[in-house]
Protein backbone atom coordinates (compact mmCIF):
# COMPACT_ATOMS: atom_id res chain seq x y z
CA UNK A 1 0.00 0.00 0.00
CA UNK A 2 1.59 3.19 -1.27
CA UNK A 3 0.83 6.85 0.03
CA UNK A 4 -0.86 8.23 -2.89
CA UNK A 5 -4.33 8.87 -1.46
CA UNK A 6 -6.31 10.59 -4.14
CA UNK A 7 -6.43 12.81 -7.70
CA UNK A 8 -7.59 16.10 -6.90
CA UNK A 9 -8.57 18.75 -9.59
CA UNK A 10 -6.15 21.52 -9.59
CA UNK A 11 -8.38 24.13 -10.32
CA UNK A 12 -11.74 23.22 -8.24
CA UNK A 13 -10.18 20.66 -5.57
CA UNK A 14 -12.97 18.23 -6.13
CA UNK A 15 -11.35 14.56 -5.01
CA UNK A 16 -11.60 11.69 -7.12
CA UNK A 17 -10.39 7.67 -6.07
CA UNK A 18 -7.11 6.66 -7.83
CA UNK A 19 -8.41 5.30 -11.38
CA UNK A 20 -7.61 5.76 -15.09
CA UNK A 21 -9.32 9.28 -14.93
CA UNK A 22 -7.57 12.27 -16.32
CA UNK A 23 -10.27 15.31 -16.30
CA UNK A 24 -12.50 16.93 -13.47
CA UNK A 25 -16.30 16.24 -14.98
CA UNK A 26 -17.34 19.11 -12.77
CA UNK A 27 -15.38 21.67 -14.44
CA UNK A 28 -12.97 19.89 -16.68
CA UNK A 29 -9.57 20.85 -15.13
CA UNK A 30 -6.60 18.35 -15.11
CA UNK A 31 -6.25 16.28 -12.17
CA UNK A 32 -3.34 15.47 -9.56
CA UNK A 33 -2.24 13.12 -7.90
CA UNK A 34 -2.25 13.58 -3.21
CA UNK A 35 -0.68 12.01 -0.86
CA UNK A 36 -0.77 11.38 2.99
CA UNK A 37 2.13 13.81 3.82
CA UNK A 38 1.66 13.27 7.37
CA UNK A 39 2.09 9.34 7.11
CA UNK A 40 5.03 9.95 4.83
CA UNK A 41 6.65 12.08 7.28
CA UNK A 42 6.71 9.70 10.27
CA UNK A 43 7.80 6.76 7.71
CA UNK A 44 10.41 8.52 5.28
CA UNK A 45 13.81 9.29 6.22
CA UNK A 46 17.05 10.03 4.22
CA UNK A 47 18.75 6.92 5.01
CA UNK A 48 15.44 4.25 3.60
CA UNK A 49 15.52 6.31 0.38
CA UNK A 50 19.53 6.51 0.28
CA UNK A 51 19.29 1.94 0.91
CA UNK A 52 16.48 1.92 -2.47
CA UNK A 53 18.10 1.09 -5.59
CA UNK A 54 20.00 3.32 -7.77
CA UNK A 55 16.96 4.37 -9.93
CA UNK A 56 13.94 6.44 -9.53
CA UNK A 57 11.81 3.69 -7.81
CA UNK A 58 14.39 4.96 -4.52
CA UNK A 59 11.75 7.44 -4.35
CA UNK A 60 8.75 5.29 -4.32
CA UNK A 61 7.19 6.19 -1.26
CA UNK A 62 6.60 9.50 -2.89
CA UNK A 63 4.96 7.72 -6.85
CA UNK A 64 1.27 6.97 -6.72
CA UNK A 65 2.46 3.10 -7.88
CA UNK A 66 1.86 1.59 -4.41
CA UNK A 67 3.36 -2.30 -3.96
CA UNK A 68 2.60 -3.68 -7.12
CA UNK A 69 4.95 -4.82 -9.78
CA UNK A 70 6.62 -1.91 -11.63
CA UNK A 71 8.07 -2.08 -15.39
CA UNK A 72 11.69 -0.91 -14.73
CA UNK A 73 14.27 -0.44 -17.22
CA UNK A 74 16.33 1.37 -14.23
CA UNK A 75 15.91 4.41 -15.09
CA UNK A 76 16.84 7.93 -12.85
CA UNK A 77 19.33 8.41 -10.68
CA UNK A 78 21.65 9.97 -13.44
CA UNK A 79 24.72 12.08 -12.58
CA UNK A 80 25.04 15.29 -11.47
CA UNK A 81 27.74 17.07 -12.25
CA UNK A 82 29.31 19.95 -11.09
CA UNK A 83 30.10 22.23 -14.42
CA UNK A 84 33.47 24.15 -13.12
CA UNK A 85 34.38 24.70 -17.23
CA UNK A 86 31.14 26.25 -18.09
CA UNK A 87 30.98 28.00 -14.58
CA UNK A 88 34.19 30.04 -15.12
CA UNK A 89 32.94 30.95 -18.34
CA UNK A 90 29.93 32.25 -16.94
CA UNK A 91 30.99 33.61 -14.04
CA UNK A 92 29.00 30.91 -11.84
CA UNK A 93 31.04 29.12 -9.16
CA UNK A 94 28.03 26.64 -7.84
CA UNK A 95 26.71 25.96 -11.50
CA UNK A 96 25.87 21.69 -11.77
CA UNK A 97 24.59 19.86 -14.87
CA UNK A 98 22.07 17.42 -14.48
CA UNK A 99 22.35 14.89 -17.04
CA UNK A 100 19.26 13.35 -17.51
CA UNK A 101 20.55 12.52 -21.13
CA UNK A 102 21.84 9.12 -19.76
CA UNK A 103 18.29 7.42 -19.01
CA UNK A 104 17.87 4.07 -20.50
CA UNK A 105 16.24 5.56 -23.50
CA UNK A 106 18.58 8.96 -23.32
CA UNK A 107 15.77 11.43 -22.16
CA UNK A 108 14.37 12.16 -19.06
CA UNK A 109 10.68 10.96 -20.83
CA UNK A 110 11.70 7.63 -18.96
CA UNK A 111 10.96 8.76 -15.68
CA UNK A 112 7.62 9.57 -16.08
CA UNK A 113 6.73 6.44 -18.44
CA UNK A 114 8.25 4.18 -15.94
CA UNK A 115 5.33 5.37 -14.09
CA UNK A 116 2.77 5.41 -16.56
CA UNK A 117 3.69 1.85 -17.37
CA UNK A 118 3.67 0.41 -14.00
CA UNK A 119 -0.05 1.97 -13.13
CA UNK A 120 -1.03 0.42 -17.28
CA UNK A 121 -0.46 -2.80 -15.97
CA UNK A 122 -1.68 -2.16 -12.58
CA UNK A 123 -5.22 -0.94 -14.53
CA UNK A 124 -5.37 -4.04 -16.64
CA UNK A 125 -4.14 -2.05 -20.35
CA UNK A 126 -2.99 -4.20 -22.71
CA UNK A 127 -1.50 -1.56 -25.31
CA UNK A 128 0.35 1.49 -23.97
CA UNK A 129 0.19 4.76 -26.45
CA UNK A 130 1.17 8.19 -26.54
CA UNK A 131 1.48 11.55 -28.59
CA UNK A 132 4.99 12.99 -29.04
CA UNK A 133 7.47 15.18 -30.18
CA UNK A 134 10.35 11.86 -30.26
CA UNK A 135 11.32 11.11 -26.79
CA UNK A 136 8.47 10.01 -25.25
CA UNK A 137 7.80 7.51 -28.05
CA UNK A 138 11.13 6.03 -27.38
CA UNK A 139 10.84 5.56 -24.02
CA UNK A 140 6.87 4.13 -24.29
CA UNK A 141 7.99 1.83 -26.86
CA UNK A 142 10.89 0.56 -24.95
CA UNK A 143 8.39 0.23 -21.44
CA UNK A 144 5.98 -1.42 -24.17
CA UNK A 145 8.59 -3.76 -25.10
CA UNK A 146 10.05 -4.62 -21.08
CA UNK A 147 6.47 -4.78 -20.37
CA UNK A 148 5.03 -6.95 -22.95
CA UNK A 149 2.47 -4.82 -23.76
CA UNK A 150 1.33 -3.48 -27.31
CA UNK A 151 2.15 0.04 -28.22
CA UNK A 152 1.27 2.62 -30.47
CA UNK A 153 3.28 5.94 -30.92
CA UNK A 154 2.14 8.59 -32.62
CA UNK A 155 4.67 11.38 -33.94
CA UNK A 156 4.46 14.41 -36.01
CA UNK A 157 5.75 13.00 -39.77
CA UNK A 158 8.91 15.73 -39.66
CA UNK A 159 10.63 14.48 -36.83
CA UNK A 160 14.59 14.28 -37.20
CA UNK A 161 16.19 10.81 -38.22
CA UNK A 162 18.10 9.39 -34.88
CA UNK A 163 14.27 9.85 -32.98
CA UNK A 164 12.88 7.81 -35.66
CA UNK A 165 15.14 4.99 -35.72
CA UNK A 166 15.67 4.83 -31.53
CA UNK A 167 11.59 4.26 -30.99
CA UNK A 168 10.81 2.03 -34.06
CA UNK A 169 13.56 -0.42 -33.13
CA UNK A 170 11.24 -2.08 -29.90
CA UNK A 171 8.94 -3.07 -32.39
CA UNK A 172 5.84 -0.38 -31.21
CA UNK A 173 3.60 0.59 -34.56
CA UNK A 174 4.88 3.80 -35.73
CA UNK A 175 2.20 6.24 -36.79
CA UNK A 176 3.41 9.22 -38.52
CA UNK A 177 1.08 12.03 -39.00
CA UNK A 178 1.29 14.74 -41.03
CA UNK A 179 1.04 17.76 -38.84
CA UNK A 180 2.18 19.56 -35.71
CA UNK A 181 2.72 17.88 -32.09
CA UNK A 182 -0.23 19.80 -31.42
CA UNK A 183 -2.44 18.32 -34.09
CA UNK A 184 -0.81 14.73 -33.20
CA UNK A 185 -2.19 15.65 -29.43
CA UNK A 186 -5.47 16.38 -30.47
CA UNK A 187 -5.96 13.45 -32.70
CA UNK A 188 -4.90 11.31 -30.11
CA UNK A 189 -7.08 12.83 -27.88
CA UNK A 190 -9.51 11.69 -29.34
CA UNK A 191 -8.44 8.38 -30.10
CA UNK A 192 -7.98 7.99 -26.21
CA UNK A 193 -11.99 8.34 -26.17
CA UNK A 194 -12.64 5.40 -28.31
CA UNK A 195 -9.98 2.92 -27.97
CA UNK A 196 -9.26 1.42 -24.23
CA UNK A 197 -5.43 2.08 -24.72
CA UNK A 198 -3.19 3.72 -21.95
CA UNK A 199 -2.14 6.67 -23.43
CA UNK A 200 0.68 7.79 -21.15
CA UNK A 201 0.23 11.93 -21.69
CA UNK A 202 -3.39 11.62 -21.54
CA UNK A 203 -5.55 8.87 -19.49
CA UNK A 204 -2.96 8.31 -17.23
CA UNK A 205 -1.45 11.97 -17.53
CA UNK A 206 -2.04 12.66 -13.74
CA UNK A 207 0.64 9.28 -12.78
CA UNK A 208 2.48 9.60 -15.90
CA UNK A 209 3.53 13.52 -14.80
CA UNK A 210 4.93 12.41 -11.18
CA UNK A 211 7.66 10.55 -12.40
CA UNK A 212 9.11 13.91 -13.35
CA UNK A 213 9.38 14.87 -9.62
CA UNK A 214 12.02 12.14 -9.22
CA UNK A 215 14.48 15.33 -10.96
CA UNK A 216 13.39 17.55 -8.60
CA UNK A 217 14.16 14.92 -5.79
CA UNK A 218 17.53 13.73 -6.69
CA UNK A 219 18.84 16.70 -7.22
CA UNK A 220 18.37 17.93 -3.53
CA UNK A 221 19.75 14.22 -2.58
CA UNK A 222 22.68 14.72 -5.13
CA UNK A 223 23.19 17.90 -3.55
CA UNK A 224 23.72 16.76 0.25
CA UNK A 225 19.67 16.93 1.22
CA UNK A 226 19.48 20.76 -0.03
CA UNK A 227 17.41 22.69 -2.57
CA UNK A 228 19.24 24.77 -4.91
CA UNK A 229 19.07 28.47 -5.41
CA UNK A 230 17.63 28.34 -9.00
CA UNK A 231 17.03 26.24 -11.63
CA UNK A 232 17.01 26.57 -15.58
CA UNK A 233 14.24 23.94 -16.67
CA UNK A 234 13.54 23.40 -20.54
CA UNK A 235 9.77 23.67 -21.42
CA UNK A 236 7.63 22.10 -23.98
CA UNK A 237 3.92 21.35 -22.11
CA UNK A 238 5.55 22.75 -18.80
CA UNK A 239 4.58 19.54 -16.84
CA UNK A 240 8.45 18.73 -16.47
CA UNK A 241 8.92 22.12 -15.30
CA UNK A 242 5.76 22.08 -12.52
CA UNK A 243 7.29 18.61 -11.52
CA UNK A 244 10.43 19.41 -11.03
CA UNK A 245 9.48 22.12 -8.19
CA UNK A 246 6.90 20.16 -6.64
CA UNK A 247 9.53 17.77 -6.08
CA UNK A 248 11.46 19.91 -4.27
CA UNK A 249 8.16 21.25 -2.33
CA UNK A 250 7.29 17.85 -1.31
CA UNK A 251 10.83 17.28 -0.05
CA UNK A 252 10.52 19.96 2.12
CA UNK A 253 6.68 18.84 3.45
CA UNK A 254 7.98 15.70 4.67
CA UNK A 255 11.02 17.50 6.26
CA UNK A 256 13.49 15.61 4.34
CA UNK A 257 15.28 19.19 3.25
CA UNK A 258 14.93 22.44 4.57
CA UNK A 259 12.23 24.70 2.67
CA UNK A 260 13.36 27.50 0.51
CA UNK A 261 12.40 29.31 -2.27
CA UNK A 262 13.95 27.98 -5.51
CA UNK A 263 13.89 30.60 -7.73
CA UNK A 264 12.40 28.66 -11.48
CA UNK A 265 13.62 29.48 -14.47
CA UNK A 266 11.98 28.75 -17.73
CA UNK A 267 13.95 27.87 -21.25
CA UNK A 268 11.99 28.02 -24.57
CA UNK A 269 13.25 28.21 -27.95
CA UNK A 270 12.04 31.26 -29.12
CA UNK A 271 10.01 29.58 -32.45
CA UNK A 272 8.16 27.81 -30.02
CA UNK A 273 8.00 30.59 -26.97
CA UNK A 274 4.44 31.35 -25.33
CA UNK A 275 5.43 30.64 -22.30
CA UNK A 276 8.41 33.37 -22.84
CA UNK A 277 5.86 35.49 -24.73
CA UNK A 278 3.73 35.59 -21.82
CA UNK A 279 6.53 36.44 -20.01
CA UNK A 280 7.50 39.25 -21.47
CA UNK A 281 4.22 40.95 -21.58
CA UNK A 282 4.15 39.92 -17.41
CA UNK A 283 1.44 38.24 -17.62
CA UNK A 284 -0.23 34.46 -16.78
CA UNK A 285 -2.17 33.97 -20.15
CA UNK A 286 -0.97 31.94 -22.61
CA UNK A 287 -1.86 32.69 -26.22
CA UNK A 288 -0.71 29.36 -28.56
CA UNK A 289 1.87 29.56 -31.81
CA UNK A 290 2.46 27.70 -34.30
CA UNK A 291 6.08 26.31 -33.76
CA UNK A 292 8.91 26.78 -36.01
CA UNK A 293 12.40 25.94 -34.58
CA UNK A 294 15.20 22.90 -34.42
CA UNK A 295 14.41 22.38 -30.99
CA UNK A 296 11.74 19.77 -32.36
CA UNK A 297 10.93 18.40 -29.05
CA UNK A 298 9.93 21.91 -27.35
CA UNK A 299 7.53 22.54 -30.56
CA UNK A 300 4.17 22.20 -28.49
CA UNK A 301 2.39 25.45 -29.23
CA UNK A 302 -0.64 25.43 -26.66
CA UNK A 303 1.40 24.44 -23.80
CA UNK A 304 -1.29 22.73 -21.29
CA UNK A 305 0.66 23.21 -18.21
CA UNK A 306 1.75 27.29 -19.27
CA UNK A 307 -0.75 28.74 -16.99
CA UNK A 308 1.50 26.86 -14.28
CA UNK A 309 4.67 27.28 -15.19
CA UNK A 310 3.97 31.26 -15.21
CA UNK A 311 2.47 31.08 -11.72
CA UNK A 312 6.14 28.98 -10.63
CA UNK A 313 8.15 32.14 -12.38
CA UNK A 314 6.08 34.47 -10.88
CA UNK A 315 5.93 33.28 -7.18
CA UNK A 316 9.46 32.28 -7.16
CA UNK A 317 10.98 35.63 -8.80
CA UNK A 318 12.38 33.44 -11.52
CA UNK A 319 11.69 34.41 -15.52
CA UNK A 320 11.06 33.07 -18.81
CA UNK A 321 13.61 33.63 -21.66
CA UNK A 322 13.01 32.62 -25.27
CA UNK A 323 16.20 31.68 -27.26
CA UNK A 324 17.35 31.69 -31.18
CA UNK A 325 18.14 28.33 -33.15
CA UNK A 326 21.38 29.74 -33.44
CA UNK A 327 21.69 30.12 -29.83
CA UNK A 328 20.59 26.91 -29.41
CA UNK A 329 23.28 25.36 -31.54
CA UNK A 330 25.97 27.40 -29.98
CA UNK A 331 24.26 25.87 -26.40
CA UNK A 332 24.68 22.17 -27.47
CA UNK A 333 28.37 23.07 -28.55
CA UNK A 334 29.06 24.95 -26.06
CA UNK A 335 28.16 22.21 -23.06
CA UNK A 336 30.22 19.35 -25.30
CA UNK A 337 33.55 21.62 -25.45
CA UNK A 338 33.43 22.35 -22.03
CA UNK A 339 31.93 19.69 -20.08
CA UNK A 340 31.58 16.77 -22.15
CA UNK A 341 27.94 16.43 -22.63
CA UNK A 342 26.42 16.08 -25.95
CA UNK A 343 22.96 17.06 -25.78
CA UNK A 344 19.82 17.48 -28.16
CA UNK A 345 18.42 20.52 -29.04
CA UNK A 346 16.40 21.24 -26.03
CA UNK A 347 19.43 20.77 -24.01
CA UNK A 348 21.24 23.61 -26.30
CA UNK A 349 18.18 25.67 -25.50
CA UNK A 350 18.71 25.20 -21.88
CA UNK A 351 22.46 25.65 -21.71
CA UNK A 352 21.70 28.64 -24.35
CA UNK A 353 19.00 30.42 -21.70
CA UNK A 354 21.42 29.96 -18.65
CA UNK A 355 24.17 32.04 -20.96
CA UNK A 356 21.91 34.89 -20.99
CA UNK A 357 20.82 34.50 -17.53
CA UNK A 358 24.00 34.25 -16.41
CA UNK A 359 25.13 37.26 -18.76
CA UNK A 360 22.36 39.49 -17.45
CA UNK A 361 23.20 39.21 -13.62
CA UNK A 362 20.54 36.86 -12.58
CA UNK A 363 22.34 34.93 -10.29
CA UNK A 364 25.23 35.88 -7.58
CA UNK A 365 28.39 34.05 -8.54
CA UNK A 366 27.65 31.54 -5.51
CA UNK A 367 25.04 30.02 -6.04
CA UNK A 368 23.88 26.99 -6.31
CA UNK A 369 22.33 26.66 -10.08
CA UNK A 370 21.74 23.48 -11.99
CA UNK A 371 20.58 23.20 -15.42
CA UNK A 372 18.37 20.31 -16.49
CA UNK A 373 19.72 18.23 -19.62
CA UNK A 374 17.07 16.97 -20.71
CA UNK A 375 17.84 14.83 -23.56
CA UNK A 376 20.87 13.28 -25.97
CA UNK A 377 22.61 14.50 -28.67
CA UNK A 378 22.49 11.38 -30.52
CA UNK A 379 19.13 11.80 -31.59
CA UNK A 380 19.55 15.42 -33.02
CA UNK A 381 22.58 14.88 -35.09
CA UNK A 382 21.21 17.14 -37.76
CA UNK A 383 21.22 20.11 -35.62
CA UNK A 384 25.25 20.43 -35.46
CA UNK A 385 26.56 18.38 -37.68
CA UNK A 386 26.61 20.92 -40.35
CA UNK A 387 28.62 23.31 -37.94
CA UNK A 388 31.37 20.78 -37.46
CA UNK A 389 34.52 20.08 -39.56
CA UNK A 390 35.64 16.97 -40.37
CA UNK A 391 38.98 16.78 -42.05
CA UNK A 392 39.78 14.41 -44.82
CA UNK A 393 41.52 11.03 -44.87
CA UNK A 394 45.27 11.04 -44.82
CA UNK A 395 47.58 8.07 -45.43
CA UNK A 396 48.72 6.28 -42.15
CA UNK A 397 52.16 7.63 -42.32
CA UNK A 398 53.49 10.16 -39.88
CA UNK A 399 54.61 12.29 -42.80
CA UNK A 400 51.04 12.70 -43.79
CA UNK A 401 49.77 13.23 -40.45
CA UNK A 402 52.69 15.80 -40.20
CA UNK A 403 52.01 17.36 -43.88
CA UNK A 404 47.97 17.78 -42.46
CA UNK A 405 48.27 19.06 -39.09
CA UNK A 406 52.10 20.06 -38.12
CA UNK A 407 51.21 23.92 -38.90
CA UNK A 408 48.04 23.90 -36.74
CA UNK A 409 49.70 21.42 -33.71
CA UNK A 410 50.13 25.16 -31.63
CA UNK A 411 46.86 26.70 -32.21
CA UNK A 412 45.28 23.45 -31.01
CA UNK A 413 47.42 23.18 -27.76
CA UNK A 414 47.10 27.26 -27.31
CA UNK A 415 42.62 26.54 -26.89
CA UNK A 416 43.57 24.51 -23.97
CA UNK B 1 -26.65 22.30 -38.92
CA UNK B 2 -23.23 21.47 -37.73
CA UNK B 3 -21.21 18.35 -35.67
CA UNK B 4 -20.12 18.70 -32.45
CA UNK B 5 -17.84 15.96 -30.78
CA UNK B 6 -18.24 15.45 -27.27
CA UNK B 7 -15.40 14.00 -25.27
CA UNK B 8 -15.74 11.45 -22.53
CA UNK B 9 -16.05 13.95 -19.55
CA UNK B 10 -19.25 15.49 -21.06
CA UNK B 11 -20.84 12.96 -21.62
CA UNK B 12 -22.73 13.04 -18.69
CA UNK B 13 -24.17 15.93 -19.56
CA UNK B 14 -25.15 15.08 -23.12
CA UNK B 15 -27.45 12.14 -21.85
CA UNK B 16 -23.92 10.07 -23.10
CA UNK B 17 -23.99 10.93 -26.58
CA UNK B 18 -20.63 11.64 -28.34
CA UNK B 19 -21.92 13.64 -30.98
CA UNK B 20 -24.97 15.72 -32.03
CA UNK B 21 -25.82 17.59 -34.76
CA UNK B 22 -27.61 21.62 -34.14
CA UNK B 23 -27.84 24.62 -36.12
CA UNK B 24 -25.80 27.41 -35.53
CA UNK B 25 -24.04 30.15 -37.32
CA UNK B 26 -21.31 30.69 -35.02
CA UNK B 27 -19.85 28.85 -32.15
CA UNK B 28 -21.55 31.01 -29.58
CA UNK B 29 -24.64 30.30 -30.83
CA UNK B 30 -23.20 26.72 -30.80
CA UNK B 31 -22.50 26.74 -27.12
CA UNK B 32 -26.31 28.50 -26.41
CA UNK B 33 -27.86 25.43 -28.30
CA UNK B 34 -25.98 22.71 -26.48
CA UNK B 35 -26.99 24.49 -22.87
CA UNK B 36 -30.48 24.49 -23.89
CA UNK B 37 -30.60 20.76 -24.95
CA UNK B 38 -27.81 20.00 -21.81
CA UNK B 39 -28.38 22.00 -18.80
CA UNK B 40 -25.35 22.43 -17.14
CA UNK B 41 -22.99 21.86 -20.48
CA UNK B 42 -21.83 25.23 -20.92
CA UNK B 43 -21.09 25.73 -17.34
CA UNK B 44 -18.83 22.75 -17.54
CA UNK B 45 -16.32 24.38 -20.07
CA UNK B 46 -16.83 27.98 -19.57
CA UNK B 47 -16.87 30.59 -16.49
CA UNK B 48 -19.03 32.51 -15.14
CA UNK B 49 -17.84 35.31 -17.65
CA UNK B 50 -18.65 33.04 -20.72
CA UNK B 51 -15.14 32.72 -21.78
CA UNK B 52 -13.92 29.57 -22.11
CA UNK B 53 -12.02 27.97 -19.43
CA UNK B 54 -8.28 28.16 -20.23
CA UNK B 55 -7.67 24.31 -19.82
CA UNK B 56 -10.58 23.64 -22.68
CA UNK B 57 -9.41 23.59 -25.87
CA UNK B 58 -12.23 24.15 -29.29
CA UNK B 59 -11.55 23.04 -32.91
CA UNK B 60 -13.09 23.70 -35.97
CA UNK B 61 -12.67 21.73 -38.44
CA UNK B 62 -9.37 20.84 -36.24
CA UNK B 63 -8.36 24.42 -36.32
CA UNK B 64 -8.06 25.96 -32.60
CA UNK B 65 -10.78 28.59 -32.05
CA UNK B 66 -7.86 31.36 -30.64
CA UNK B 67 -6.20 31.05 -33.95
CA UNK B 68 -9.92 32.24 -35.72
CA UNK B 69 -12.52 34.49 -33.86
CA UNK B 70 -12.82 33.04 -30.70
CA UNK B 71 -16.19 32.07 -29.63
CA UNK B 72 -17.54 34.52 -32.58
CA UNK B 73 -15.79 32.42 -35.44
CA UNK B 74 -18.81 31.69 -37.62
CA UNK B 75 -19.72 28.25 -38.28
CA UNK B 76 -21.16 26.72 -42.00
CA UNK B 77 -23.31 23.58 -42.59
CA UNK B 78 -21.20 20.24 -42.17
CA UNK B 79 -18.58 21.99 -40.12
CA UNK B 80 -17.12 20.17 -37.07
CA UNK B 81 -16.67 21.44 -33.90
CA UNK B 82 -14.20 19.29 -31.25
CA UNK B 83 -14.41 20.10 -27.53
CA UNK B 84 -10.98 18.79 -26.04
CA UNK B 85 -9.52 18.88 -22.55
CA UNK B 86 -5.77 20.70 -23.09
CA UNK B 87 -2.99 18.14 -22.43
CA UNK B 88 -0.04 17.81 -21.36
CA UNK B 89 2.34 16.44 -23.73
CA UNK B 90 5.80 14.93 -24.66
Amino acid sequence: MGFARSLRCRECGTEYPLDARYVCTECFGPLEVTYDLDALRRVLTRDRIERGPHSLWRYRDLLPVGDGPTVDLHAGFTPLIKAENLGRKLGLRNLYIKNDAVNPTYSFKDRPVAVAASKALEFGFDTLACASTGNLAASVAAHAARAGLNCFVFIPADLEAGKVVNMAVYGATLVPVRGSYDQVNRLCTELADRHGWAFVNINLRPYYAEGSKTLGFEVAEQLGWRAPDACVVPVASGALFTKVAKGLQELASVGLVEPRTVRMYAAQAAGSGPVADAFARRSLEVRPVKPNTIAKSLAIGDPADGYYVLKLIYETGGAAVGVSDDEVVAGIKLLAETEGIFTETAGGVTIATLKRLAEGGAFRPDEVVVAFITGNGLKTQEAVAGTLTVPDAIEPTVAAFEAAFGRTLPAVSARR
Amino acid sequence: MVTVRIPTPLRTVSGGQSEVKIPAGTLRQCLEELEARFPGFKARICEDSGNVRRFVNIFVNGEDIRFLSGLDTPLNPGDEVTIIPSMAGG
